[in-house]
């Protein structure tokens, strides 16, 4: 592989990082949901690299499955519930900002490190420690965001990153496909079945007043 | 020719859009019973048909036991489903438009659950593992109370976030193996896998299964990652409950084991046994405490079947012939018993109209069968003799106590405790003064009597060609 097509593997996969952390310290909705739009949208150009170097057409399928569904439908359906449902206010957290950040560095950093040793090719190896930086970014997002919402684009980011690894492994077989028809299912599933229930019954997508319903609460005695 | 294997994926394959279509409801849980049907005399057909290996499908000693549990429990759930649903249809707590979706997601839960089952493609078990939870997710939320969307969006949330784990776990392996056994289709076949895995590099592997433990970990409920089971139990309908703890945890399960296998092949990987020993204990003895503080009936049997599944995962842990066996042993009984406790727990919360313990008593006074059918059930997976469970836990805590005695210590101690909590309540339910509607109730008691005998016998014996699967399967768990 030519120095040029390795560097323009990791600045894309780079890039993917540096949008995993913009995600995090997003105060309103709107701004996560551009945020991981764009996140998107570079997976695809990562995933049309790929197929370019790997000379494998079936993954310029998996890219444009990344920029139709999750670079430009997904942000606009999300963007008309958030209009609907009138929350594009602030986000609640449950760390703030800056602790939120320090401690995205920090997985970035582990990622890193439990990458590094594997004896797997230099390519590789540096791929799959974006990719995995990205899913712990996500899960981190998913762990201080209190919104349903922003939780599920915690959950698209981490898939991102699964993509993202799992084309970075040479001619790895079915699953790519298999893995995006199902974040597209998982998508429709998160809007249709659960933002709308919730509407429906609460006036609210905040996970945490759905929280005050909870089963055993204040039967502890 | 269809054999035995292509029929068990084809007829939940056909089963469910026509499930989805079917609007009146009778025939619409008929359907379900004669697919599941159809699908249990496929894994009974199984047992006798020629083992098949190919890169995508294999049956070998270790599944072959394990689909014919899982479909036999399918069926029986959904006999109990139908008699279950009636009932719910009456109170008005579903209609009919949600019976259609939940017929077809209970075929897309067994249909997924056969495809985890048959595959050697690591890529499809993930697969079949992400279906299944899809569709359990699903029919947790389907009350639409405020609970039941909290418990199946927590489900939601933390199974996803399991099994992207699980994802990057199942990416690292075929990068292992794909540097010995080429690209493509032969460095995701598990048989292949574990030929080659002494070559392979070790510290990918370690690193895989580390992501593959906690990803799938979550689905079988170990203790830090078990948050969502207790939810996902208690507001959804009760059959899921029973298919949840009785078969979705053992796909889980035995999901990971199978990566167990690739590990324990090379020697150089990380101890594999030592985490699973950890996460077993800790499940066992947390969950064992908390099963004190239950006020739900069915969180009640939610934290025993996290209590164990930790026994399995520490008996799998442990390894070697005797502990492994045992392992093998308390996955089918658990999975036996278990569901038997969720159809008469079903039964009673109709009866009662509530799930909480405290509005419920003394059972054997107004409903004699369900009382003894639950108390039985309860006796088993306490642990006591002659039960299935008795001789799984026996077995392990007795060669634990010639291995590490220390660990059998511990073991002993979570298994005292969760019986003194399981005994106490029983005492509570079945016992005492009649409390709450004492109406008669329309159960099927079939499945439930069905499942404790096979528990019963399979504490007084095991059939031959059994014991002969579980000691070559325990063997090669190594």
């Amino acid at each position: 592989m030519g120095t040029l097509a390795f560097d323009i593997v990791h600045f894309l996969s780079g890039g993917m990082l540096v949008l995993s952390l913009l995600l995090l310290y997003q105060a309103r909705i709107p701004a996560v949901v551009n945020v991981f739009a764009m996140q998107a949208i570079v997976l695809a150009l990562s995933v049309a690299w790929q197929a370019y170097l790997q000379n494998a057409p079936h993954l310029i399928v998996t890219a444009a499955i990344a920029l139709v569904v999750k670079g430009l439908v997904i942000p606009f359906a999300l963007h008309r519930i958030v209009r609907r449902l009138e929350i594009h206010r602030e986000i609640e957290t449950v760390i703030g900002g800056g602790p939120t950040m320090l401690t995205g560095l920090a997985l970035v950093a582990l990622a890193i490190l439990l990458v590094q040793p594997s004896e797997a090719g230099i390519v590789t190896r540096e791929d799959l420690a974006f990719a995995l930086a990205v899913i712990l970014l996500g899960l981190l997002m998913m762990i201080t965001r209190r919104n349903a919402v922003t939780q599920v684009i915690g959950f698209m980011s981490i898939e991102n990153g699964l993509v993202l690894a799992a084309t970075g492994a040479k001619g790895m077989p079915l699953v790519v496909e298999i893995s995006v028809a199902f974040s597209i299912l998982i998508a429709f599933t998160v809007f249709g079945v659960f933002v709308f229930r919730i509407r429906e019954r609460f006036d609210t997508v905040d996970v945490t007043v759905v929280d005050r319903f909870r089963g055993e609460r204040g039967e502890h005695q | 020719m269809i054999g035995p294997v292509e029929a068990l994926l084809i007829v939940p394959a056909v089963a469910v859009p026509l499930l989805a279509l079917i609007t009146n409801y009778r025939l619409g849980a008929a359907l379900n019973v004669i697919a599941a049907g159809l699908a249990f005399a496929c894994g009974v057909a199984l047992l006798f048909a020629e083992r098949v290996r190919s890169e995508l499908i294999i049956v070998d000693d270790f599944n072959i036991y394990l689909i014919t549990l899982t479909t036999l429990v399918g069926f029986t759930t959904s006999i109990f489903s139908a008699s279950y649903i009636a009932h719910e249809l009456e109170v008005g707590r579903l209609t009919p438009a949600f019976l259609r979706f939940y017929h077809a997601m209970y075929q897309a839960l067994l249909g997924a659950m056969n495809v985890a089952l048959l595959a050697n493609n690591i890529g499809l078990m993930w697969v079949g593992v992400e279906v299944a939870t899809l569709s359990t997710v699903m029919m947790v939320g389907i009350y639409r109370t405020h609970e039941a969307i909290e418990a199946a969006w927590k489900y939601f949330i933390l199974g996803s976030v399991g099994i992207g784990l699980a994802f990057f776990g199942t990416i690292l392996v075929y990068l292992a193996g794909q540097e010995v056994l080429g690209e493509g289709l032969p460095a995701m076949s598990w048989d292949l896998l574990v030929r080659a895995s002494p070559v392979l590099d070790a510290r990918l592997l370690s690193l895989a299964f580390v992501f593959l433990l906690v990803g799938y970990g979550t689905k079988i409920g170990l203790a830090p990652f078990h948050a969502w089971l207790p939810d996902a139990h208690a507001e959804g309908p009760t059959p899921i409950s029973a298919v949840l703890s009785g078969l979705l945890l053992n796909v889980a399960l035995y999901v990971l084991l199978r990566f167990k296998m690739v590990l324990a092949a090379n020697p150089a990987t990380l101890n594999v046994g030592a985490i699973m020993v950890t996460l077993g204990l800790v499940s066992l003895v947390f969950a064992a405490f908390m099963l004190y503080r239950r006020r739900d009936i069915k969180r009640l049997f939610a934290y025993s079947s996290i209590e164990h599944m930790g026994i399995a995962a520490c008996a799998f842990g442990l390894g070697g012939p005797v502990a492994n066996f045992a392992g093998l042993l308390q996955m089918t009984a658990h999975s036996l018993t278990k569901s038997a406790i969720f159809f008469a727990v079903g039964h009673i919360a109709q009866v009662k109209g509530t799930q909480r313990i405290a509005e419920m008593g003394g059972l054997s006074a107004t409903h004699p069968v369900l009382a003894v059918g639950f108390a039985l059930g309860v006796i088993a997976i306490a642990g006591l003799p002659p039960f299935g469970v008795f001789a799984a836990e026996f077995t392990l805590v007795s060669s634990t106590f010639a291995r590490a005695p220390a660990l059998a210590v511990i073991l002993m101690f979570g298994i005292l405790v969760s019986f003194g909590a399981l005994i106490l309540r029983l005492h509570d339910i079945v016992l005492g003064e009649p409390r709450g509607p004492t109406g008669p109730v329309r159960a099927s008691y079939v499945p439930m009597f069905v499942h404790l005998a096979l528990v019963l016998v399979m504490g007084l014996w095991l059939p031959e060609p059994l014991v002969r699967w579980f000691n070559s399967v325990a063997a090669l768990l190594g």
